[in-house]
């Protein structure tokens, strides 16, 4: 027994180390484990990632080189420090500062250590830096924009986050993705597919040369081109009136949907978020939690979308056989509901469709929406009815666009009242302000817009998109190239198409008609609110505008929504025109209208609900407008 | 007696796989220190060159060792093991210290490590105690000699500090077991080392509980035959919970953060995942790593110099301590498994050996050797593998160092001499 103890230990050692080795080397083993070998670079090839332009072929962003200089600490040798920091245009401190940050993160993988040299420190550098041992430089492309505009549209790129790489095993750690707009949305063909290398490293971390002689090597695919929709020219005029200005606007092209501009207010100089300052700038504008820059108001501000909706009412109130364009109504300035009086600024007097538009009369529209539901049996009936037309327009969901954000909207059902107020705890009294697109309904800019290429195509839309081409050719994504047919028969748009016609040349807009060109257009004014210390308070309408000309052969549908811009014409009104004969006649005949409304902004407005103080709204001098912040705060 | 017969009497099977060994061993420090700025094999600069230096003295010794008289082992033994203990002590005063335990003399051309003569010295002198005609092994006062001898030079390395090595010393009461020390010490001890790693593992209320669940059982399975020590096993059942009250004790409070993070890892006793990954970076790096490599070289293995881990340096100590990782990578599951097949063939031949000496001073010296060869590479390749927590302990013939080499190729061939002089002895 005792003999036999030792050698029983030994041969037992000897099955559990095989076992474990077994385990190890046989079970666990996995034979593409080079992909996490730590002696096997990968050395990357980035193709350059496509351009973008516009529908026209100008450019938008392109690439600029960057040249990093770049650090391998434990292969750096003495070298006269002096020079290299002249020549880098650093001093002592920073260089040993640099020099110690890359030895922390790591002795022998390189970091950056002078990020973006100019085109000019880089030719004065290049020769030189054979005497710098374990200092090269790295040539980067940076994303060029020519144009100070779109950045909402277009998006940015930053380098990929945990996120990313645990979403997507292609990135590896510090290369760059698309983050919002256009270059997140196509990121996989802007970006191409870079190639990899495989080399074999000595234990000096020196290349010894190809692994496997290069078998398992890939080449980079190029990033290719794209067009987009967005035509450069009235992108780059919206956002100069857009100037001082909050809100959204959309322009369409009716007959394709293509998103002709995308403006959205503030917005900032798109090369803010390249290059050194990136990480600066993103934190003014992330930061900027009142005017939020960084918020596609465009695409993400819902709001209530007022009398513009009243449009969609008629067209409903047709459809369901409930008037005709000659049924009237009785204006008193206002209209009941119950014992309380709404008023109504038409002017009074008994209304038809077509003046009812263009004079945007409430009492009208409060009566045609409560026909609509009076036909049937029970308000939820007429709400699911009312509900259906409505979200034929694209309204209350996701349009489908190809941009990676949206909002959805809200056409209220009767689900929504019943949760809001309690099951058959509302009547028909509580949503007679979705007849003048108060209340509950929300839009965004661009359902805005898309409804109103709805009426211009007199009963059917395009989804809107942003993709032109790929690559130079035409690209027809089938969902894109398909009329979606809204719930409303033809025949009924025509009056309700001559009411908005008549917006302009004798309605609400009158002021703002264009020579030659046929505008068919509906104001908006939004009463709205904000909350100061908890209290609810109002501020200043809300300046809307929806329109499309010309009326017979539409070629542009759009919606401008300024905040607090007061009534509808105002500012929606003239910047919505300005922007039509813009785009239709490519220059603008009508200048003093368009050096005011370039001029005036609106911080005094938006200043109000800040200042600590007594506010008036609605205020019709213009006076105040266009003087800069700095000067109001500093009036009292 | 001529060499030639010495020769002729001489374990060759023993001699081949201690041959292999040191062969294969030296492959794989040449692989794992190679570098292409290396001209020549015999760079002694490079220390894969110093290495076969040592293998060549190695081989030296060996002719001087078996030209030796067998009896001048046994009769020095006992001076040898004097001298060993007063370099140990000496080392409290000239010792030269390397990354962090003084532990060698600076004697110019290398650095000798007195602990590793200290290892074959005590083999000898355990020997040469316990077949002393007067040692009675089952006395008290014998048994607490025989264990002086080893606990002394073990104590005098622990402050080095070089924990390893004393642990060798240990392997060292297997001699005493064979020679009829009572085998319920191994199963104390054994009981120690259980009640320990599972107080740590799940706490002392389940170790009690488990404890007296066996208790229970005991007396509802025990028959009128046999009767129950009750006094003895109800001592060792307060010992036990008493112990391991102790251990959480002792874990908390006498272990530094290092130890008790070691112990974290290899128990897996860290829930925490965002903590065992950075016990795993720290600590656990060597391990991670060396886990890694092995792995990474499945069944077939990479191929000669074709490691990319240990071209890449990756693994720490690769040359010395984790030497096997480079067979581990480079010639996969089937280099792993002849190392470990060939280590197990050698230990039980030597153990066949022990077994057919004529002498008690060369059966006990025998076991010795198969002792500390056994402790060596059970806990080398144990830690390298990731089931035994590391312990910086180098693998016979293997790792990269001279004195170790040295001292193990003196430790075998001591042996060796003994044997083939077993016949003469018996005449």
């Amino acid at each position: 027994m005792k003999k036999l103890l030792l050698s029983s230990i030994i041969v037992i050692i000897a099955i559990t180390f095989l076992g474990r080795l077994s385990y190890l080397q046989i079970f666990t083993f996995s034979p593409d484990q080079v992909l996490e070998d730590p002696a096997i670079k990968r050395v990357y090839d980035y193709p350059e990632r496509g351009y973008i332009y516009d529908r026209n072929g100008k450019l938008l962003v392109g690439n600029d080189p960057a040249y990093d200089v770049m650090v391998i600490p434990r292969e750096v040798r003495q070298l006269d420090t002096l020079e290299f920091c002249k020549l880098l245009g650093i001093d002592k401190e920073k260089f040993k500062k640099e020099l110690r940050k890359a030895r922390i993160y790591s002795p022998r993988l390189p970091s950056v250590f002078v990020p973006q040299l100019s085109k000019e420190d880089y030719a004065k550098l290049q020769e030189k830096m054979r005497h710098y041992k374990g200092f090269y430089i790295q040539k980067r492309s940076l994303r060029y924009y020519d144009t100070k505009s779109a950045a909402n549209v277009l998006g940015y790129i930053s380098e990929v986050n945990e996120r990313d790489l645990a979403k997507n095993p292609y990135y590896v750690q510090g290369e760059l993705t698309g983050r919002t707009g256009v270059e997140k949305q196509y990121e996989d063909i802007l970006r191409g597919r870079k190639g990899v290398q495989y080399i074999q490293k000595d234990r000096f971390n020196r290349d010894i040369g190809k692994y496997k002689d290069g078998m398992m090597d890939t080449l980079p695919e190029q990033g290719m081109e794209i067009n987009i929709t967005i035509d450069k020219t009235l992108q780059e005029y919206g956002e100069k009136l857009m100037h001082g200005k909050r809100g959204g606007i959309v322009a369409l092209e009716p007959a394709t949907g293509e998103i002709l501009a995308m403006i959205s207010g503030p917005t900032y100089d798109p090369a803010l978020l390249v290059g050194r300052e990136r990480s600066k700038n993103y934190s003014k504008l992330h930061y900027d939690s009142i005017a939020k820059p960084l918020f596609d108001r465009s695409i993400l501000a819902e709001g209530s979308p007022g009398s513009p909706f009243k449009t969609l009412n008629a067209l409903v109130a047709l459809q369901e056989g409930v008037i005709n364009p000659n049924t009237t109504v009785q204006c008193y300035n206002g209209f009941y509901v119950g014992r309380k009086k709404r008023g109504c600024h038409c002017g009074g007097g008994l209304r038809r469709l077509n003046d009812g538009i263009y004079k945007s009369c409430n009492a009208y529209f409060a009566a045609t929406f409560r026909k609509i539901y009076e036909k049937f049996e029970t308000t939820d009936e007429g709400m699911d009815v009312w509900e259906k037309h409505m979200k034929s327009f694209g309204l209350g969901q996701y349009l489908g666009y190809d941009l990676p954000t949206g909002k959805k909207g809200r056409i209220p059902s009767k689900e929504y009242y019943d949760k809001w107020y309690g099951d058959n705890r509302w009547a028909p009294s509580y949503i007679i302000s979705n007849s003048i697109g108060q209340g509950e309904v929300a839009v965004t800019p661009i359902q805005l817009a898309n409804m109103t290429a709805a009426i211009a195509n007199r009963g059917h839309y395009f989804t809107p998109h942003i993709l032109k081409k790929i690559d130079g050719k035409n690209i027809s994504i089938p969902d894109y190239v398909e009329p979606k047919h809204t719930t409303i028969d033809k025949q009924h748009f025509e009056p309700v198409v001559q009411g908005m016609a008549e917006v302009y040349e004798k309605g609400t807009a009158r002021y703002v008609q264009i020579p030659d060109i046929r505008i068919a257009g509906k104001t908006g004014t939004v009463e709205n609110f904000t909350k100061i210390d908890s209290v609810r308070v109002q501020l200043t309408d809300h300046s809307v505008f929806v329109a499309f000309a010309p009326v017979e052969k539409p070629e542009i549908a759009l919606a401008v929504y300024i905040e607090n811009g007061y009534y509808g014409s105002r500012y929606a009104g003239h910047i919505a025109s300005l922007l039509i004969e813009k785009y239709l006649k490519g220059e603008i005949s009508r200048t003093d209208l368009e050096k005011r409304m370039l001029e005036r902004t609106l911080e005094y407005e938006y200043a109000k609900p800040y200042l600590g103080r007594e506010f008036k709204i609605n205020e019709y001098d213009w006076s105040q407008h266009s003087k800069p912040l700095e000067e109001l705060i500093s009036r009292e | 007696m001529a060499g030639k017969s010495v020769l002729k009497r001489v374990d060759w099977l023993t001699v081949l796989f201690y041959l292999l060994l040191v062969t294969i061993g030296w492959v794989n420090i040449y692989s794992s220190t190679f570098s292409e700025a290396d001209s020549s094999i015999f760079d002694f600069g490079a220390l894969h060159g110093k290495q076969l230096f040592f293998i060549l003295a190695s081989f030296a010794s060996i002719v001087i060792l078996l030209a030796l008289e067998a009896s001048f082992y046994e009769r020095f033994s006992s001076l040898l093991y004097i001298i060993c203990l007063v370099l140990l002590l000496g080392l409290f005063v000239f010792g030269k210290t390397i990354s962090g335990a003084t532990s060698w003399y600076n004697l110019g051309f290398f650095n000798f490590q007195p602990s590793e003569l200290a290892k074959v010295a005590t083999a000898l002198a355990l020997a040469k105690y316990l077949s002393d005609i007067q040692t009675d092994i089952k006395r008290r006062k014998d048994q607490i000699y025989a264990f002086a001898i080893i606990l002394i030079p073990a104590i005098l390395i622990i402050p080095q500090p070089d924990p390893g090595s004393a642990l060798v010393f240990f392997s060292l009461t297997f001699v005493i077991f064979r020679e009829g020390l009572p085998l319920y010490y191994l199963g104390i001890a054994m009981l120690a080392i259980l009640t320990f790693i599972s107080t740590l593992m799940f706490g002392t209320i389940w170790v009690v509980i488990f404890i007296a669940l066996i208790l229970i059982l005991f007396f509802l399975l025990k028959n009128k035959k046999f009767r129950v020590p009750v006094i003895p096993l109800s001592l060792a059942v307060i010992v036990t919970i008493l112990f391991s009250l102790s251990v959480n004790f002792v874990f908390n409070n006498v272990f530094e953060q290092r130890h008790r993070d070691r112990f974290s890892l290899w128990l897996r006793l860290e829930k925490d995942p965002n903590k065992l990954e950075q016990i795993r970076k720290t600590i656990g790096y060597n391990t991670y790593q060396s886990e890694k490599a092995i792995e990474s070289g499945g069944f077939f293995g990479k191929g000669f110099l074709e490691g990319t881990r240990t071209k890449g340096d990756f693994v720490p100590e690769q040359h010395s301590d984790y030497i096997f990782t480079t067979v581990g990578e480079e010639w996969g599951f089937i280099g792993t498994a002849t190392v470990v097949l060939l280590f197990t063939l050698l230990l039980l031949r030597l153990v066949y050996l022990a077994e057919r000496q004529k002498t008690d001073f060369s059966r006990m010296y025998g076991y010795g050797v198969v002792s500390i060869l056994l402790i060596h590479y059970f806990i080398n390749i144990g830690m390298v593998i990731g089931i035994l927590p590391t312990i910086g302990i180098p693998l016979p013939f293997f790792s990269y160092g001279g004195s170790g080499l040295l001292f193990f190729t003196a430790l075998l061939f001591v042996f060796l001499k003994l044997d083939a002089n077993r016949l003469k002895e018996g005449i």
